[in-house]
């Protein structure tokens, strides 16, 4: 097992404990802008993961899924949250 | 050889500080009590967490078509997160999501307050202000 295996197999849990964390919020958060936030989170855990299988693995065929998700992460956000109500009740 | 084995180490120091942003960014994300802290706690660590994470990438494969879509992927991360970091905190205020025994200055306080005492029927973010009657 090489050096970067480990680092993998390290990166990997850590990746995972925080995707659980993400999913557990998006399910309990009492507002909308709550589960927004988290599928931000979210999001991005996705990007380091595709990105850390290419620094292991030494290709870089993922790259363009990450330049497109870079695109187009953020336009859900921006269009969820010009209809948050203005008195949600949590 | 040696060149070899020290790109693997910092290969693997920065895809573990990575890693370990993105937990902290769950695990604030899912302790923090309101929206403006969970707020803080999700978009800091994943701009830098993906940072240290591509720029392993780019050690692994030194090539100047993966660096030059890193900094791409980089430089919309950097424009676009703020946006909708700012996007999800002013509509959280707006919408009264705030726990404001948590807030130490409230600068828009008297604002808001102005705010209540004129719109009923909500006119929209950049409708002008109904002519005084």
């Amino acid at each position: 097992m090489s050096l970067l295996h480990l680092a993998g197999l390290i990166v990997g849990i850590f990746l995972v404990i925080g995707a659980i964390c993400a999913i557990a919020r998006v399910i309990i958060g009492p507002t909308a802008l709550d589960r927004i936030l988290a599928l931000d989170v979210l999001l991005a855990i996705v990007l380091c993961s595709l990105g850390a299988d290419m620094a292991i693995n030494r290709h870089a065929d993922t790259l363009p899924v990450l330049v497109v998700l870079a695109f187009f992460g953020v336009t859900g956000s921006i269009s969820i949250t010009r209809f948050i109500s203005r008195r949600e009740e949590p | 050889m040696n060149s070899d084995l020290i790109r693997d180490l910092l290969t693997a120091l920065l895809l573990v500080i990575g890693a370990a942003l993105s937990v902290a960014a769950g695990v604030g994300i899912l302790r923090f009590p309101d929206v403006l802290s969970r707020l803080h706690a999700g978009t800091k660590p994943q701009i830098l967490g993906l940072t240290c994470i591509l720029i392993a990438v780019v050690l692994q494969n030194f090539t100047w078509s993966a660096a030059s879509s890193v900094i791409v992927i980089l430089v919309i991360q950097y424009l676009t997160q703020p946006i909708s970091a700012h996007l999800v905190g002013r509509s959280a205020y707006r919408a009264d999501n705030v726990r404001r025994d948590l807030l130490i200055a409230d600068e828009l306080a008297s604002v808001r307050i102005a705010q209540d005492e004129d719109d009923d029927d909500d006119p929209g973010d950049n409708a002008p202000a109904p002519p005084a009657a």
